[in-house]
């Protein structure tokens, strides 16, 4: 065609080369870890919590890997709120039905009624809570310290394929675009004399009419983004060229593999009575 | 270079009748094809067929035959018919790769799904930011722009591509007028190098500006087609619900309010 040359022809301006914003380093020594050693905490931390049972050792395990590097991070404050808002539901009931149902238990607190807090209760419930807390802070710590899109360029240099990166990536970012999609409509009705406020029933009666269009949309979006990354070749087999990658080092590696060493340790040691 | 439709029928998987009916269609290079009809008339159906993405991405049932410089793409996969034809949605949102930081990195994921060279790949991100005007945003999250803006990065991410031929749904649905003329100026500078480009839109207006050729669908069938400025001066248009350009409507009704018609025509000349 006579005019590919043309476009192929570097314009003025196509020789500034690939812009420092791109792959620009996090604003703290943790961001700027390399997004699998972070990833390798997170789901050590949160492994490592439910094995370790009882209430100290999940409790120094969180002070040293979630609230002192979000403190390096400078991320504690929105670490809180976060992983707080995130596990507070499940956290609450956890905490409620154990406080009150645990089986077995003998040593009354409180009576509510029909309904009876005991010691056992309570202790087994902090337990829980604390797995809990500790399960959403180090997944949080992650996704506050790491671009979604650094985790996947990493995964996709170490020869993971892109498709793994894009499900993990979408699934994340799929959450926020459901909530605006939800408060788009929760709006929309509400200007057509739907209410939204009130009694419980009301409130549950309100969300019927938002369920159906929410799912039914993210459904015709899925249908769409997948063209639109066929149609930008994104099932092309062979590799991506990448613009850049995280940086790594010797030292991280090493400190992956001792995490992972440190939690297989931990698991051999419960299972065998090693570590009571 | 030439993508050609013959006598192509579609019908969407579940459908009761077909959405498209006996079509035939030649896209040469440097030839912009403009696409109008009313709603429902099959012009997004028309752009997927024609973009090879119905069937193989959305199911369905074709019949006819679609070639690219004389070769059947029956065979085709997607990737390798990607390389070639462009595609480009109403809806930005869903356009955007949601892997990439920056605008510079969403324009550039095109071309790195291609495996083009590192450098190339840079080279054509900047020239296709640059196209549009929009080399300003390189630094933002694509995610957080409004629709406009996000529209125009996702026509930048197809021009990086480099395809030969561009097929566009309705591109400028969500963009302002100064956002139009971003996008009409790059499909002419596009055709002008030899691009081939089919636009499907409801804004005459912009048809007027960059088609040669109008085709106007009415229920999956071609109802009129011919050289731009007489399709969409063809009386009836507006019967089979499309809007004429404002210039004929302006001009329609200074003849009827008795202006002479070629005085008119020589004021809008001058």
């Amino acid at each position: 065609m006579a005019g590919r040359d043309r476009l192929t022809d570097p314009p003025p301006g196509a020789d500034r080369g690939v812009p420092d914003f791109v792959g620009r380093p996090g604003p703290s020594a943790y961001h700027r870890l390399n997004p699998l050693t972070k990833a390798t905490l997170a789901t050590v931390t949160a492994i490592a919590a439910v094995v370790l049972g009882g209430l100290i050792g999940p409790i120094v395990l969180v002070t040293a890997a979630v609230i002192v590097p979000a403190v390096v991070g400078r991320v504690l404050g929105r670490l809180i709120r976060t992983a707080l808002l995130l596990a507070l539901p499940i956290a609450v009931s956890a905490f409620l039905v154990n406080l009150f149902f645990f089986p077995g238990a003998e040593t009354v607190l409180l009576r509510v009624g029909p309904i009876t807090a005991t010691a056992e209760g309570l202790g087994f419930a902090l337990e829980i809570l604390v797995r809990i807390l500790a399960i959403s802070g180090a997944v949080t710590l992650f996704y506050l310290t790491t671009r979604p899109a650094d985790l996947v360029v990493d995964l996709e240099r170490r020869g993971v394929s892109p498709r793994v990166g894009f499900v993990a990536n979408a699934s994340v970012q799929t959450v926020p675009a459901m909530v605006e999609r939800a408060a788009q409509i929760t709006a929309a009705q509400r200007a057509r004399g739907m209410d939204t406020e009130g009694s419980i029933w009301r409130r549950i009666r309100g969300v019927v009419p938002i369920v159906g269009p929410v799912i039914l949309g993210s459904i015709a979006e899925v249908e769409e983004r997948t063209m639109a990354l066929e149609a930008r070749g994104f099932t092309r087999p062979g590799r991506r060229t990448l613009l850049w990658s995280p940086p790594d080092s010797g030292l991280e590696s090493l400190a992956r593999w001792a995490l992972l060493a440190a939690l297989l340790a931990l698991i051999v040691g419960r299972v065998t009575g090693i570590w009571a | 270079m030439t993508i050609s439709l013959e006598g192509v029928g579609y019908r969407y998987a579940g459908a009761t009748r077909p959405s498209l009916l006996e079509i035939d269609l030649d896209l040469a290079d440097g030839v912009v094809i403009g696409l109008a009809g009313p709603s429902e008339a099959g012009k997004t159906t028309l752009c997927l067929v024609a973009s090879g993405l119905a069937p193989r991405t959305v199911g369905g049932q074709i019949r006819g035959r679609i070639t690219l410089d004389g070769e059947d793409i029956d065979a085709w996969p997607m990737h390798r018919l990607s390389q070639r034809i462009g595609i480009g949605f109403q809806n930005p949102s869903t356009q955007l790769s949601q892997v990439a930081a920056t605008v510079f990195e969403e324009v550039a994921f095109g071309p790195m799904n291609l495996g083009v060279a590192r450098d190339e790949v840079v080279a054509r991100t900047w020239a296709a930011l640059d196209s549009l005007g929009i080399d300003g945003l390189a630094e933002r999250d694509p995610q957080r722009l409004s629709g406009g803006p996000q529209q125009l990065v996702a026509i930048a991410g197809l021009l990086a591509m480099r395809p030969e031929h561009l097929v566009l749904d309705e591109p400028t649905a969500q963009l302002d007028p100064a956002g139009t003329r971003l996008v009409a100026e790059a499909i002419a500078r596009l055709a002008a190098d030899g691009a081939s480009i089919l636009v499907a839109e409801q804004k005459t207006d912009l048809l007027a500006e960059v088609a040669s050729t109008v085709i106007v669908l009415a229920e999956g069938r071609i109802a009129l087609r011919g050289p731009a400025s007489q399709v969409l001066a063809d009386p009836r248009l507006v019967e089979l619900g499309v809007a004429e350009p404002a210039a004929i409507r302006l001009r329609r009704a200074a003849v009827a309010a008795g202006v002479d018609d070629d005085r008119l025509k020589g004021a809008l000349r001058g």
